[in-house]
């Protein structure tokens, strides 16, 4: 048992600060702590910036750009990027298609593809969700038929965040109807979203943004040679990719960052001719969400010094269901500090309101999403109560 | 920063674990030993001092094992586990903790061996009507004459305060808090011990014209009380964890076993979600807790982190304690199940030194002070 960093930790961690600090554009930095709308130019400009220093992609196998760190270097690179208002590297490419076409694809995918995904030359988009298949991810029913050399693709995905600009997507797609089970006969697919037959429709949110959308595949050909991995084995990748999007799901340097911003908001308000912040009630809230916030971090910790083996430890899932609620219990803290100021979301030029309170109640709206996305809060509980409790 | 356990310090639990098994392999036996002054057993009170449990913390020149707060974490885990009425923490955490922090060396030479080898049973007496959880007294108060000391004024509810052999006292002083030792036989000392409701033993002390001895060399000793308290507060949040994790272990397993309906209680996802819940607060109790530990260890802001893992370890003792017997049914509020009990006990800890609510407003005095908490940085590890 030992609390403090080692001198090398502490090296470390000083070095991802400057970088975080000094190398990504500060206005892109401040988009992101300011819960603005970052641009498609942005996260390209930001994640080239990260993969020029080798740091976009950390985690992937060394000999296609990653760093052979400790899952706790890899936790403090994560969080000092979060604490900076660093976009982070796109998820789909770095988090998702990169480490299954590391882990599973044939040499001439992983030529063709990882270091384009690393350096977000492509922009990778995520083809899961259907409209009748979402904590229920199996039962999808899009459907690739062989036909020469070529698959072709019909149906129907949903929920694809920045599907916009992507200008690929890797898709989950049936391929063996008759198999007994559901799980069983469905394959990996990866193609343009410029294919002839498909068509993306994008989904207004109630914040007001565009951030998902419905794709739709009519008679979309494949060539064949765009299968990932094994026919028919694609349910296991796409668990291992699941995998991996619960790794630094906790987002403690984002939560941390937004309550550092509560507390100044909460100075700038005054109630009863004295600062927001000294009220008793309000300091209470924001100590009680902070509190579970170091707690939560600790457990982070925790959970990576004992995932060494690369498997995720099952107490991530306490990571995905905490996180997500204590961020949400920030965004909910800055609309209620912003208070009346709150109902501004939308005023343009013209309006004294300051931005942080007009962006509050959009973003605390948008982050009703957390809780959901990743495998949804409820699904982390089955996980909690099968393979913990056994229950 | 390492949060594993060594091979020196599993072995310890392993050891604690068998010992306190063996004494209390069924909670009938708790209830039974919980029934009869003084509300612990003796006997496995002489096989923890002879484990050296009881001077765990002490330096070695006064008898003790020179053990650190995560062996002494440990111990409180694994009372917790089984929540042993022996006071563990009351008399070797608090009251040792009190003589070996601001005792004179003789004090330390002659009490602390004692403690250790389990002969003298000390309490600190420092709860009064009318205040709560402060580190200062108001309704005691101590007046000199010459080089003597006496004591006037009531102490209540003192936890183990009628067994004790030696009352560790605060008492109004000049300028502050003073501490003092009172010896059970003292002249002028009344005590009226009594059950609690967690099968724990308390009293009302009262003390007229009682002599007493200044414990160390006397003058204001408030931050010293703070300090003990906060030690304190850790080792009662690791016992905490200890009761949950047995709440959380028997509810599960009730779950599996119990049938309604025609199936066992855990085909019902309104029941098996309710028991996830009760398994992130406990682990997400568990990393404040060893934290804190780890503070103490480090030399940090023993006092935050306190607080910090006090407000954890409270949030999660309600929400776990409750559920259990929720989730139980009717069978949990019966005295002859063990879950109820460890619903009790966590209440008991709860309110010994400190409750969430306490924890929380004394962290919002400070919550302005910086931007982020860094559980790795200042001024936790220095």
């Amino acid at each position: 048992m030992r609390l403090q960093l080692s001198p090398e930790l502490e090296a470390f961690r000083e070095e991802m600060r400057t970088f975080f600090t000094t190398q990504v554009p500060k206005e892109i930095r401040d988009k992101v702590a300011a819960h603005r709308h970052v641009s498609k130019d942005e996260y390209v400009e930001a994640q080239r910036a990260l993969n020029a220093a080798g740091l976009a992609v950390p985690h992937w196998p060394v000999e296609w750009g990653g760093r052979d760190w400790s899952p706790l270097q890899r936790h403090i690179w994560r969080e000092e990027m979060q604490l900076a208002g660093v976009p982070e590297p796109l998820a789909f490419n770095t988090s998702m298609i990169g480490p299954v076409i590391a882990a599973f694809g044939n040499q001439e995918q992983k030529e063709r593809f990882l270091a384009k995904t690393a350096n977000l030359d492509i922009w990778w988009c995520q083809g899961f969700s259907e409209p009748d298949a979402g904590s229920d991810l199996a039962s999808l029913r899009t459907t690739a038929v062989r036909d020469g050399d070529d698959w072709v693709v019909n149906g129907q995905k949903t929920w694809t965040t920045l599907g916009q600009h992507a200008d690929w997507i890797f898709c989950l797609v049936r391929t063996d109807p008759t198999a007994e089970k559901k799980q069983r006969g469905i394959s990996m697919l990866v193609f343009p979203m410029d294919t002839p037959g498909v068509t993306l429709r994008p989904i207004e949110l109630i914040d007001g943004g565009f951030e998902v959308n419905e794709v739709f595949f009519e008679d979309v050909r494949v060539p064949a040679e765009n299968l990932i991995g094994e026919e028919n084995r694609g349910w296991d990748y796409a668990k291992f990719l699941l995998g991996n999007e619960r790794v630094g799901i906790a987002r403690v340097g984002a939560t941390k960052k937004m309550l550092a911003q509560a507390k100044d908001y909460a100075r700038e308000i005054t109630v009863d001719g004295r600062p927001l912040l000294e009220d008793p009630f309000m300091a209470r809230r924001i100590a009680e969400v902070e509190n579970e916030l170091v707690a939560l971090e600790l457990t982070a910790l925790r959970v990576v010094a004992n995932s060494a083996d690369g498997k995720p430890h099952p107490a991530s899932s306490v990571l995905k269901l905490k996180g997500s609620e204590l961020q949400q219990a920030a965004t909910e803290l800055l609309v209620d500090i912003a208070g009346p100021l709150s109902l501004a979301s939308f005023a343009e030029e013209g309006s004294d309101v300051p931005d942080w309170a007009r962006v509050a109640t959009p973003h605390y709206l948008n982050y009703r999403k957390v809780s959901i996305y990743g495998g949804s809060n409820e699904v982390q509980r089955t996980i909690i109560a099968g393979t913990i409790l056994g229950l | 920063m390492d949060f594993t356990f060594d091979s020196e310090q599993n072995d310890l639990r392993e050891a604690v674990r068998g010992l306190l098994e063996r004494a209390y392999s069924d909670s009938e036996t708790r209830r039974k030993v919980a029934a009869n002054d003084p509300g612990f057993d003796e006997k496995t009170w002489s096989r923890l001092a002879e484990m050296g449990l009881l001077g765990l913390p002490f330096a070695e020149e006064h008898g003790g094992m020179g053990a650190g707060p995560i062996e002494v974490a440990i111990v409180a885990e694994e009372i917790g586990r089984v929540i042993a009425p022996e006071p563990f923490i009351e008399a070797v955490v608090l009251a040792g903790g009190l003589i070996a922090a601001v005792g004179t060396d003789e004090q330390k030479g002659e009490l602390l061996a004692a403690i250790a080898e389990g002969t003298t049973v000390p309490a600190f007496a420092h709860a009064e009507i009318g205040t709560r959880w402060s580190a200062s007294a108001a309704a005691v108060t101590a007046t000199q004459a010459g080089d003597d000391w006496t004591l006037s004024g009531v102490k209540e509810p003192v936890p183990a305060g009628a067994r004790a052999d030696v009352l560790v006292v605060s008492a109004v002083i000049d300028g502050g808090t003073g501490l003092f030792l009172v010896q059970g036989d003292a002249a002028g000392l009344t005590r009226t011990g009594y059950r609690t409701h967690d099968g724990t033993r308390a009293a009302n002390v009262r003390f007229d014209g009682t002599p007493a001895t200044l414990l160390g060399t006397g003058g204001d000793q408030t931050a010293a009380i703070e300090r003990a308290l906060a030690e304190a507060r850790i080792a009662y949040s690791h016992e905490a964890i200890g009761a949950m994790d047995t709440a959380l272990r028997t509810t599960a397993e009730y779950l599996k076993t119990r049938k309604q309906f025609g199936v066992t209680l855990n085909r019902f996802q309104a029941l098996t979600f309710r028991a996830a819940d009760m398994y992130v607060s406990l682990e997400l109790a568990r990393s404040a807790a060893l934290w804190a530990s780890m503070v103490l260890d480090a030399g940090g802001d023993v006092v935050s982190a306190a607080d910090r893992a006090r407000l954890q370890t409270s949030r999660a003792g309600r929400h776990i304690g409750k559920e259990a017997i929720q989730l139980h049914g009717g069978i949990g509020v019966t005295a002859e199940y063990s879950v109820g009990h460890y619903t009790s006990r966590l209440t008991a800890i709860d309110h010994l030194l400190g409750d969430g609510d306490f924890a929380v407003a004394r962290l919002a005095r400070t919550v302005g002070d910086r931007a982020t908490i860094d559980p790795l940085g200042a001024p936790y590890a220095v």
